[in-house]
């Protein structure tokens, strides 16, 4: 099927350097010596630990449970014992340590026993419900739990399958869509039922032609007519989901929509492959396929258990002696991690060898010459040269008004800038600013209400306590007049007992004052 | 004559227009004092007091009324300082008042050592927020998220048992740092793995070998 194909503006072509690790077929790492599980790996609030120290695990077992909406379960990887459950450090920039669980394997690497779910007779909800008990996050490196992607309050249209890969070096979902296309088309099918949209398109980068004939063929042989397997130009970042979604249909994400406003969603090829999994066999998401390259003797693909330590995985692709650190994901938007020993996770789809030839240090930040070679290569067309100034003075009202948000970091800008400016370190700066000042503002504003409550409360109770007062004693007033109206014996008994109610009255009178006092004293106190 | 019928013209247009602009008055009043309302939303709504003021409305109101200083927000620090120069078109003075400009106080919370609590309630008096719950002979507890760090309820805890402490950064808290490349000591250079997170400028560096 032939399709009109449209084109986002900007983009730049770095390096491939796929070719070191797309040739070898998709190994089985071995089990590593520990298994470090983060219980946030995903977007969204942590998992909460189902698991003590001593507990035996199997493989696929439930060892955290999703904490809200936005949160995602998370498994172990392989049988054994919990030895630890304690804060280690993850691969994040923050280089902060966060709840993990540590097992030990026993070797076994014994599976739970698995029970595929009926999910063609569950209700959409229940699918949606099982698909983040079984920990399905997007594995292209944003790690977005899948199932809150898949809840469909809007009428959507197309499902876009992102096989693109624009980021150099990575080649973990080209190999996937050589080996495993069939699973792939398989669970696109299983998500395109889930959304009800009309078409699917599967858009892959024109420098993966194996990748593409594989594809086609898996497409094929399922019969599907309303899939399409799209071949896009290979444009570093084609893989964005914005500017996936302007190639493939032209239309253009406006900046405070979704693409679901537009009646399109977007899913990994990965992810498609582990929504099959989980609902197919009832497998949780264990494990993912991790690219192992650049400072490295022997590049290549790996299928990872979830928790492997990096320096293990690593020293399958013997790194050279000057290997100096790790980055996570593509040389454009990955992360140096902050120690060699943190864990992979579900959204790391790549490990590069760091070394001083092949990451030479950030040359020196020179003057914004103002020459706009940042704003014609911008996919989302903005105009970064204005962001980073407005960023670098602090200004973010400013740069909000530029619409610093629609930033995607591609790194497009940091890439061609002669001045050699971190400009993507100072968005992120920025983003970071706003997004605290935002959450700051929240929490002022609750404050406030509550305050202002508090306040309301006091008022209200300082009424009714006098309008109780008021009442007691217009009580009393009435009922001693009653007992001067009517006297129920002799003379001298009603004057005995009116001095006697007449003397109540004051020493309640002096008490109720007595209280107050003590209370206002406390009160100021 | 002509005098005349130009004086009367005159005086009906003003009387229309006098018309126009008294009802306009009236029917377009706007409620509430607007100039408080935004200096308020500057202010931080810790309700602490260490403005001198019995919380964050009446010293925005002292405010507008001329009658304080508008650097007297620690919590606020010199960015709301600033903020509030920039709207009430004074002159900003620092927080701190005078000395170096940056006088942010870290962000605190209040931790109850629930063990010691003797359940008195003299603390959830004290917050002007509500953040403290608890009972009468109960032990009480901070529910951080709520909590200002206003630290009003340390002072009349009469055991002594509420402690002030920062907030510990977490994945959710953490932000990235302004790009400037801190200048290292010559021993800490070495440990490259354990510091290059929030620095990890590979773009440029990838372009030079490309």
């Amino acid at each position: 099927m032939l399709q009109k194909l449209f084109k986002f503006k900007g983009g730049i072509k770095p390096a491939h350097h796929k070719a070191e690790s797309q040739g070898a077929p998709i190994a089985i790492a071995p089990l590593p010596g520990r298994l470090v599980i983060p219980l946030s790996q995903s977007a969204g609030e942590a998992a909460q630990p189902v698991v003590a120290v001593g507990d035996r695990v199997l493989k696929g077992q439930f060892i955290g449970r999703a904490e809200g909406w936005l949160s995602s379960a998370v498994h172990a990887s392989t049988s054994g014992t919990v030895v630890a459950v304690e804060p280690r450090l993850m691969p994040h920039p923050s280089g902060l340590a966060t709840l993990s669980v540590v097992i030990e394997p026993d070797g076994e690497d014994r599976w739970l026993p698995l029970q595929a779910p009926d999910y063609k007779n569950m209700s959409p909800k229940a699918v949606l419900q099982y698909l983040q008990d079984a920990g399905v996050v997007g594995m292209g490196g944003a790690g977005f739990p899948s199932h809150a992607k898949m809840q469909n309050s809007t009428v959507l249209e197309d499902l876009v399958i992102n096989g693109a890969e624009c980021e150099p070096y990575i080649t973990c979902d080209d190999r996937l869509m050589r080996e495993r296309a069939g699973e792939i088309v398989a669970g696109s099918r299983v998500i395109r039922d889930l959304l009800q949209v009309k078409r699917v398109l599967i858009g892959i980068e024109d420098n993966k032609p194996e990748a593409i004939a594989a594809m086609r063929e898996a497409v094929e042989a399922m019969g599907e007519t309303t899939f399409s397997v799209v071949v896009v130009p290979t444009l570093y970042p084609a893989g964005g989901i914005k500017q996936l979604i302007r190639v493939l249909t032209g239309k253009e994400i406006p900046v405070d929509k979704r693409s679901t406003d537009l009646g399109i969603q977007c899913f990994n090829v990965a992810t498609a492959l582990s929504v099959w999994r989980a609902l197919n066999l009832g497998e949780p998401v264990v494990n993912r396929i991790v690219t192992l390259t650049g400072n490295v003797e022997q590049a290549g693909n790996w299928e990872v258990l979830i928790g492997t330590p990096m320096n293990e995985l690593l020293a399958l692709a013997r790194p050279k002696a000057d290997t100096d650190g790790i980055i996570m994901g593509g040389p454009m938007m990955g992360i140096s991690v902050p120690a060699f020993d943190v864990p992979v996770i579900k959204a790391s789809n790549c490990l590069i060898a760091r070394s001083p030839a092949l990451f030479p240090p950030p040359p020196p930040e020179m003057p914004c010459i103002r020459c706009g070679a940042c704003a014609r290569v911008c996919p989302q067309e903005l105009q970064p040269f204005e962001l980073y100034w407005w960023s670098r003075a602090r200004q973010f009202d400013k740069a909000q008004a530029y619409n610093l948000a629609s930033c995607i970091e591609c790194g497009c800008c940091a890439y061609v800038c002669p001045a050699n400016i971190p400009l993507v370190q100072y968005f992120r700066f920025s983003k970071g600013e706003i997004r605290a000042a935002a959450k700051e503002q929240k929490m002022a504003d609750s404050a406030k209400a509550r305050f202002e409550f508090k306040q309301f409360r006091a008022e209200r109770e300082k009424a009714e306590k006098a309008e109780k007062l008021a009442r007691a004693a217009a009580a009393q007033a009435a009922k001693l007049a009653a007992e001067r109206d009517t006297p129920p014996g002799g003379e001298s008994d009603t004057a005995v007992y009116a001095a006697d109610a007449k003397q109540a009255v004051i020493a309640a009178a002096v008490e109720r004052a007595r209280l107050q006092r003590a209370e206002t004293d406390s009160r100021d106190a | 004559m002509e005098i005349l019928i130009a004086i009367a013209v005159m005086a009906l247009g003003a009387l229309t227009l006098g018309a126009a602009l008294g009802y306009a008055a009236i029917r377009f009043k706007v409620e509430g004092d607007l100039i408080t309302g935004k200096v308020e939303a500057i202010l931080p709504q810790t309700q602490c007091g260490q403005c001198g003021f019995a919380g964050c409305k009446p010293y925005a109101e002292a405010i507008v009324r001329g009658e304080a200083e508008i650097n007297l927000c620690p919590p606020g620090g010199d960015e709301g300082a600033k903020k509030l120069a920039d709207l009430l078109g004074r002159e900003f003075k620092p927080v701190s008042g005078g000395g170096d400009g940056e006088a942010v106080k870290p962000r605190l919370t209040a931790i109850i050592r629930e063990a010691e609590c003797i359940g008195c309630t003299l603390c959830i008096q004290a917050c002007p927020v509500d953040a403290i719950v608890g009972a009468a002979r109960q032990m009480h507890t901070v529910i951080e998220t709520l909590c200002t760090g206003c630290e009003l309820c340390v002072k009349p805890c009469p055991v002594e048992c509420i402690d002030m402490v920062s907030v510990p950064e977490t994945l959710a808290t953490w932000k990235y740092a302004y790009p400037i490349i801190p200048i290292k000591s010559a021993e800490r250079a070495h440990d490259v793995p354990n510091n290059v997170g929030a620095m990890n400028d590979t773009q440029s560096s990838h372009r030079k070998v490309a």
